[in-house]
């Protein structure tokens, strides 16, 4: 080998081992998490039990349509706020048209119990609704989706505080839910063909991955709203209608938020003016995890996924270690804190 | 002229707030030829343009084209008849694919609401084999050069198979190999009978290409004229609307002892190598050199904006270390930024605000409260010393033409006492009789002893006020040239070294 082709062999292994750097730094909180998932599954091997394994899928799958809906938000480098608070509502609307017909203090007496896919249309469309409110405001007044946001929560929360207050119910729990709806969400038609006890709100979180998989990427839509995140002039100029796209991008995400909480009603079948809340943030965390980026116009649907298990991965098996659960928000704050930091740190150009 | 008006643009108006952006300015471009517009900075060329586009609603005046009046509201309308643009910004989703860019607002559909990726690729294939461009369509777009991303954004004006297409300054980031690429294209737009509106600065692009000049002058339409009568010295004369006789203040610094004395000065993330060179006191020192040849970066290393690699700085015989702008400016540093807008000026801030910021620490009353009884006399000396046109004090700067932004911000730097002034493109986007007032200034401050250097892309300004001239190329300094006894022949030579 001559001494020029040998220095340039040097060089490329350098490179080589400067790239592998950065391709671990990148995924550095994945690696730590799974790391620590592994310390966990050795010290404790229940943690890989057939129980716990199913735990760690439903609680994923629960929390997977509010980070699916946020995600779209993040590329275009806003952010929903309200969309605990959308979980929330949905779900005490959702218990309340499908409250067992002989339900003690049903809040509508009156209108017995709501066939299912009336309650899911009414659910996923009010979460519509609530993502069209937030894009009107954020594409035709500019404002920022923070502010925007911020507002609706609070509102909604308002709203959900007046609605349990509604009927029958006086501000209680709503529970005794339909059997049937249970059915439907947290029964197992796996655990009946033969299979583990998996939920049913798993398969259909799949199913709602797939779709989101595909108008993100496959519609002309899922291109806009990207060119929009990464470049919101060039796409005015090349003739992309920025206010509906944007408005669409968010009543996606509320029609994400409401079939959410058409999950969550019957998953925890007893729901109060408090379910929902805080979603958002693991939502948002889930979502920087998986390297949506703030920059604007970066994002997968795969990556969100891994950021939902991440995140769910860590909470379900720290506290088989013994955590304490107080830490459980400081832990959230600097996985949040890590992965942003990481993110940037791609997009900065050193000067 | 003998081919038939395929747009015409009648008493076109628009006015921003403060300022008359166009003033009845007239427009006709023919089918099959190439129409260039020309003007100084701010003449409203892209303004123009952009109420051609639909990008602002016009408040006066007719549009024709193929002989229907239209009235864009919106770039699609714009682009859905017959309307395309090459934008002078480089519009462009850089997280994106070439191809998601090139199709981007019009992609091809199946079933209504799904992107057929075949066709796309199809499409792709055939407008890049027509244009001959060859780049990767599945390319991520941040990941190509600059170039081959303007090539991109003309193929994918030219593929809207517009009637009328606007290349607003195409050629600012292109080889001359592209340069030659992009005029083939030209002509065979030209052969197919569509109007071309061309925007440079390029004198001799505009004659060798286009048919017709039109000629602008402060948002004002100065003459329209066949490119085959016009030479170079009329087109400058009709932009500048007077001859340019005298356009440097006569010298009177005197350049004194070396001041400032930098040896290998290297950038660590930038490719600046090996930097040496001295400045004098009173001496007006001049960096030449090609885009991206490392002229802001000596600038912004020496001032600490930029990391430096290694080498020394040493003021007065002591050495200084300039880590930061903070540590640059307390050992008497000060500079003025290429990109007013973006790093020089706080828009929607005062007059007063923008002059002190810099100096705040020195209107601290009892280390707490500022004293805006000095803050406002210092500003009126600015304003003075500077001779800012402005309406007072508390008038948004943004408001101000950028010959008196400027002139604010030198105003700035000057309340923290300098001992040396580096000056990025001082006059750039500045009408001439302003480059004029701070060419004055320049030749002031050296004159009362400050050391200057001053970074310029216009060759006849180094020329005629600087003393002496470094030339950067490729990162490295080429050599060092005396502006009384150089010509810009060996100052382009010297810039071409390491390229």
């Amino acid at each position: 080998m001559s001494n020029e082709s040998k220095a340039l062999a040097a060089k490329s292994k350098r490179l080589d081992a400067k790239q592998v750097g950065n391709v671990l730094l990148n995924n550095a909180l994945i690696i730590i998490m799974l790391l620590v998932a592994a310390y966990v599954a050795v010290t404790q091997p229940s943690f890989l039990s057939p129980r716990s394994l199913v735990n760690l899928l439903s609680l994923t799958a629960a929390y997977l349509p509010v980070a699916l809906g946020i995600g779209g938000c993040i590329v275009l480098t806003g952010t929903d706020l309200s969309a605990g608070r959308a979980v929330g509502i949905t779900a005490c609307v959702s218990a309340s048209l499908l409250q067992a017909s002989d339900a003690a203090n049903k809040m509508w007496p009156n209108i017995g119990t709501l066939p299912i896919p009336v309650v899911i249309l009414i659910s996923v469309g009010l979460g519509a609704l609530i993502g069209c409110f937030n894009g009107f405001f954020v594409a035709k007044f500019k404002l920022h989706p923070f502010i925007v946001t911020l507002a609706t929560q609070l509102i909604l929360y308002t709203t959900l505080l007046l609605y349990v207050q509604q009927g029958n119910n006086k501000g209680m729990a709503i529970s005794s839910l339909d059997q049937g709806y249970r059915d439907f969400v947290a029964g197992s038609i796996i655990q009946k063909l033969g299979g583990p006890n998996i939920p049913n709100y798993v398969i259909y979180a799949l199913l709602l991955t797939a779709l989101m998989w595909f108008i993100w990427n496959k519609t002309t839509f899922g291109k806009n709203m990207f060119a929009l995140g990464a470049n919101e002039e060039a796409a005015r100029v090349s003739g992309v209608n920025v206010l509906k796209t944007t408005i669409m991008v968010f009543a996606l995400a509320g029609a994400m938020y409401g079939w959410a909480g058409f999950v969550e009603s019957a998953r925890i079948a007893s729901n109060t003016a408090n379910t929902g809340v805080n979603y958002e943030l693991d939502a948002i965390a889930a979502c920087v995890i998986g390297g949506v980026s703030f920059v604007g116009g970066i994002g997968k649907i795969s990556g969100i996924v891994i950021g939902v298990l991440m995140l769910r991965l860590i909470f379900v098996a720290l506290p088989l270690v013994g955590m304490d659960q107080n830490l459980q928000y400081l832990i959230k704050g600097g996985i949040i804190l890590f992965a942003c930091a990481l993110d940037m740190r791609k997009y900065l150009v050193k000067k | 002229m003998e081919q038939p008006a395929l747009l015409e643009m009648r008493g076109i108006s628009k006015e921003f707030p403060g300022v008359k952006a166009l003033d009845n300015v007239n427009l006709t471009v023919r089918a099959g030829t190439v129409h260039a517009l020309m003007g100084e900075n701010g003449a409203g060329k892209s303004t123009l343009m952009k109420c051609l586009f639909g990008i602002y609603n016009k408040d006066g005046g007719t549009i024709t084209l193929d002989g229907k009046e239209i009235n864009f509201k919106s770039s699609k309308e714009a682009l859905e008849n017959g309307v395309a643009m090459v934008h002078q910004e480089l519009n462009q989703a850089l997280t994106r694919t070439v191809k998601d860019n090139l199709w981007l607002g019009r992609y091809p559909k199946v079933g209504g609401f799904m992107v057929s990726e075949r066709i796309m690729d199809q499409k792709t294939r055939e407008i890049f084999d027509t244009l001959e461009v060859n780049v990767n369509p599945k390319a991520i777009m941040s990941t190509l050069p600059v170039s081959q991303r303007q090539m991109v954004e003309i193929a994918k004006a030219v593929s809207y198979d517009a009637k009328i297409v606007v290349f607003d300054e195409p050629t600012s980031s292109l080889t001359e190999a592209e340069v030659e690429h992009l005029f083939r294209i030209i002509n065979m737009l030209k052969a197919k009978g569509c109007g071309i509106i061309y925007i440079s600065h390029k004198m001799e692009e505009i004659l060798r290409i286009s048919d017709d000049v039109t000629i602008m002058r402060d948002g004002q339409w100065v003459a329209t004229k066949a490119a085959k009568d016009l030479t170079m010295e009329e087109i400058i004369k009709l932009m500048v609307g007077r001859e340019l006789t005298n356009r440097f203040p006569e010298k009177t610094n005197e350049p004194g002892d070396v001041i400032l004395d930098v040896q290998h000065m290297n950038g660590k993330y930038t490719r600046l190598k090996e930097v040496t060179f001295q400045l004098r006191k009173g001496e007006v020192l001049g960096i030449a050199g090609l885009d991206g040849s490392g002229r802001t970066e000596v600038l912004e290393n020496l001032f600490g904006v930029m990391t430096r690699g290694g080498g020394t700085i040493t003021l007065h015989g002591r050495e200084i270390q300039n880590r930061t702008p903070q540590e640059s400016i307390k050992n008497g540093f000060a500079l003025l930024t290429e990109e007013r807008r973006a790093t020089g000026i706080f828009g929607i801030r005062d007059i007063r605000e923008n002059t002190v910021i810099s100096n705040l620490e020195n209107y601290l009353m009892g280390g707490i409260c500022l004293n805006d009884k000095k803050m406002k006399e210092d500003t009126d000396w600015a304003i003075q010393a500077m001779h800012i046109k402005t309406p007072s004090q508390k008038t948004q700067i943004r408001s101000l033409s950028g010959g008196n932004q400027q002139k604010v911000i030198i105003g700035r730097w000057l309340l923290t006492k300098p001992e040396v002034l580096l000056l990025d493109e001082p006059t750039r986007g500045i009408d001439v009789g302003a480059k004029y007032e701070i060419y004055q200034l320049i030749n002031d401050l050296a004159k009362e002893g400050k050391g200057v250097i001053m970074v310029s892309s216009e060759m006849p300004e180094l020329l005629g006020v600087c003393d002496r001239i470094l030339v950067m190329s490729g990162g490295q300094l080429a050599g060092e040239v005396d502006a009384k006894n150089t010509s810009q022949e060996e100052i382009l030579t010297l810039a071409a070294k390491y390229v």
